[in-house]
């Protein structure tokens, strides 16, 4: 229980071969805690989508070890793969990322399935979560009937429903504007004071100053890993140099 | 459970557009139809064309004249050999000889044909060119399946005294006489100025397209020799009977046994030749098999085209759907899932184009195409199915895997 939720150890990503080899990620440490609400920060091209595909198991490392919720994830074949994406993370995507023309309580639903739940159980955690964001009475809308921020709060339903012990988040607040900016993070801070661990990137300092921890990457490196509350969201300011 | 949220999503899939999905249903369902349709066709012409020959009895054997007189069909460089001319006739004596029932057990009975050629019936205003002239014996009525409508045959005596009596065939005698068969009965009619006494009107056989077997006009053999063709002791064919069906072939080998040695023959040369209905219905049967086969290719063909519109389609669907399958793969479908979705959705498009094209196959099947009924056959059905399914299946797995293959975050960043 008391293990890290993210462990990766000297992982490094690189891209072509030869003279266009690029190193978006170089051999990078880091172990990120349960509970923990950590933002990664870095210009476009600094290793932070990239850090963003491995973690999420979209993506596979080219060297290093990479363990989530104390799994070694370097040995799983597609399908365990699937099923780690399946059970233990949750996305939140920019755009949303929802299936169009399907009600948002199928939307919801949809991870449950792919778990194998009973039909009627799903609906019944699907509303359960719909309705802890906030949007009960938006169920049987479709994505298209939603505003932006709506959307991103079914998007937060859907990455939920399965209850994992990570939630990972693509620019949340990338598409939206700052009053539904403003919603999401409220909602991710809330998710974490209920023990929820999230990684959040973004490239948005005020966005980044919500998370207890901020790793800024530049060129595939970690150069800053400052720590501004605790792990629980207690005050704290311990400057870690990388 | 999986199965069924395939089947969810993969409907979802087919209703998401539409006209596409109704597209494509519709290029399988043109090939099932035509499938159904052409192989229908095909049996309802085989079968029309089987019935007519057995009507006209399935164990005739017909021998006749080999009008090729000579050595001309040895080819060339073969001399002519024995004594062979035009003059080389089949007899009365040739017939009863065939009958005999020591050299012919199989054969049951025996008919005379003599015929001529541009006979034309007046009944008052009314003519006729009548299609079918026979100069026989009563026996020729039983041999050819005959029966009547109306009045009687002539006699055995008739037919050897040449008694100016005539049966004729229902077309005739509507063509003549006009109402009904029995109408005609007694009356005299002319045939080329000769004039005849109708003693019966044939039932009606049904005709199947090409030549009509009601148009016909049935004599004594001896009126046919004396007015017609001339007295010549000469028959232009015997009909001959055999005991049944099975014994066909034995019936043959009698008649050529028999006729081999009255007319000094062997079968290298022989001057006369057995037309077996049997092989005829053979002909007949491979020749509509050939046709049918024919059909179903080019059917077969259109059924193709719509499978390759279903991958086609499938293909386009997979594309569009990229950032979908990226969303689905991220949330944790696995591979598997993601084929069974899109192979389900193309089995759905196929199947449903194939039942419809059952019954758009059914529907056509029920007019007549030149006039020739048209027979659905049971195991078409069953096919067409099958091959839609299998259309769905073969034509979908490409897209599918395609989809399935795709990796989370490449199909994530397309747009």
């Amino acid at each position: 229980m008391n293990h890290a939720v993210i462990e990766l150890d000297s992982v490094s990503k690189i891209y072509g071969k030869g003279e266009a080899e690029v190193r978006a990620l170089d051999s990078v440490s880091i172990s990120i805690d349960r509970g923990d609400f950590v933002a990664i920060i870095g210009a476009s091209g600094s290793g932070k989508s990239t850090m963003m595909n491995i973690i999420g198991c979209l993506d596979g490392a080219t060297a290093g070890t990479y363990h989530l919720d104390g799994i070694d994830t370097g040995t799983l074949d597609e399908f365990q793969l699937a099923q780690i994406r399946n059970r233990k993370i949750g996305f939140v995507f920019q755009n949303f990322n929802l299936i169009p023309r399907t009600r948002a309580v199928d939307n919801v639903s949809m991870p449950l399935a792919y778990a194998k739940v009973h039909r009627k159980e799903r609906r019944e955690r699907a509303l359960e979560v719909l309705d802890s964001v906030g949007l009960a009475s938006r169920a049987d809308h479709k994505p298209s009937q939603l505003s932006g921020g709506q959307q991103q709060r079914v998007a937060i339903a859907r990455a939920l429903v399965t209850n994992p012990v990570l939630l990972l988040a693509d620019e949340p607040t990338g598409a939206l504007d700052t009053r539904s900016s403003h919603e999401i993070l409220d909602l991710f801070e809330s998710l974490h004071a209920n023990g929820r661990t999230i990684v959040m990137i973004t490239h948005e300092a005020d966005v980044a100053a919500r998370a207890n921890r901020v790793v800024r990457f530049q060129d595939g490196h970690i150069i800053e890993d400052h720590r501004l509350r605790s792990v629980h969201g207690h005050p704290e300011a311990t400057v870690v140099p990388a | 459970m999986m199965i069924a949220e395939s089947v969810r999503f993969a409907l979802t899939g087919v209703m998401a557009n539409k006209m596409r999905s109704i597209l494509t249903t519709l290029g399988i369902l043109i090939g099932i139809a035509s499938v159904i349709i052409l192989l229908a066709v095909g049996a309802g012409t085989s079968n029309a064309i089987k019935a007519q020959i057995g009507k006209l009895g399935t164990n005739v054997l017909t021998v006749s004249r080999q009008t090729t007189a000579g050595g001309r069909a040895a080819g060339g460089g073969q001399s002519v050999t024995g004594p062979r001319s035009r003059g080389t006739n089949l007899t009365l004596q040739d017939m009863a000889a065939l009958t005999d029932p020591v050299m012919a057990p199989d054969v049951a009975a025996t008919a005379p044909v003599v015929t001529a050629q541009n006979v034309t019936g007046a009944y008052r205003d009314a003519t006729h060119a009548v299609a079918t002239f026979v100069g026989t014996t009563p026996s020729y009525f039983a041999i050819s399946n005959d029966s009547l409508a109306a009045g009687s045959y002539f006699s055995d005596g008739d037919a050897s005294s040449g008694s100016a009596i005539a049966v004729i065939g229902n077309t005739v005698a509507q063509d003549l006489v006009g109402s009904t068969p029995a109408s005609a009965v007694g009356q005299t009619i002319a045939l080329n100025g000769q004039n005849f006494v109708v003693s019966g009107v044939l039932a009606q056989k049904g005709s199947s397209g090409l030549n009509d077997p009601d148009d016909i006009v049935v004599i004594p053999y001896s009126a046919a020799q004396d007015k017609f063709t001339g007295y010549s002791p000469s028959l232009a064919s015997i009909s001959v009977q055999a005991q049944s069906a099975d014994v066909m072939n034995q019936a043959q080998n009698e008649v050529q046994m028999i006729l081999d040695a009255r007319h000094n023959v062997t079968s290298a040369n022989r001057d006369y030749q057995v037309r077996n209905q049997a092989q005829i219905l053979t002909t007949a049967t491979n020749t509509t098999a050939t046709l049918t086969t024919l059909l179903g290719a080019v059917a077969g063909i259109s059924l193709l085209v719509g499978g390759i519109g279903v991958m086609n389609i499938m293909l386009v669907t997979v594309t569009e759907r990229t950032r979908e399958i990226g969303i689905r793969k991220a949330i944790g479908a696995s591979r598997g899932s993601i084929v069974s979705q899109f192979l389900i959705e193309s089995l759905i498009i196929s199947l449903i184009g194939g039942v419809l094209g059952i019954a758009a196959g059914y529907i056509g099947s029920a007019f007549p195409v030149l006039g020739t009924q048209p027979e659905v056959q049971w195991w078409t059905v069953w096919l067409s199915f099958l091959v839609s399914a299998a259309i769905g299946l073969v034509f979908g797995i490409y897209p599918a895997n395609k989809a399935a293959k795709l990796r989370p975050i490449d199909a994530l960043r397309y747009e």
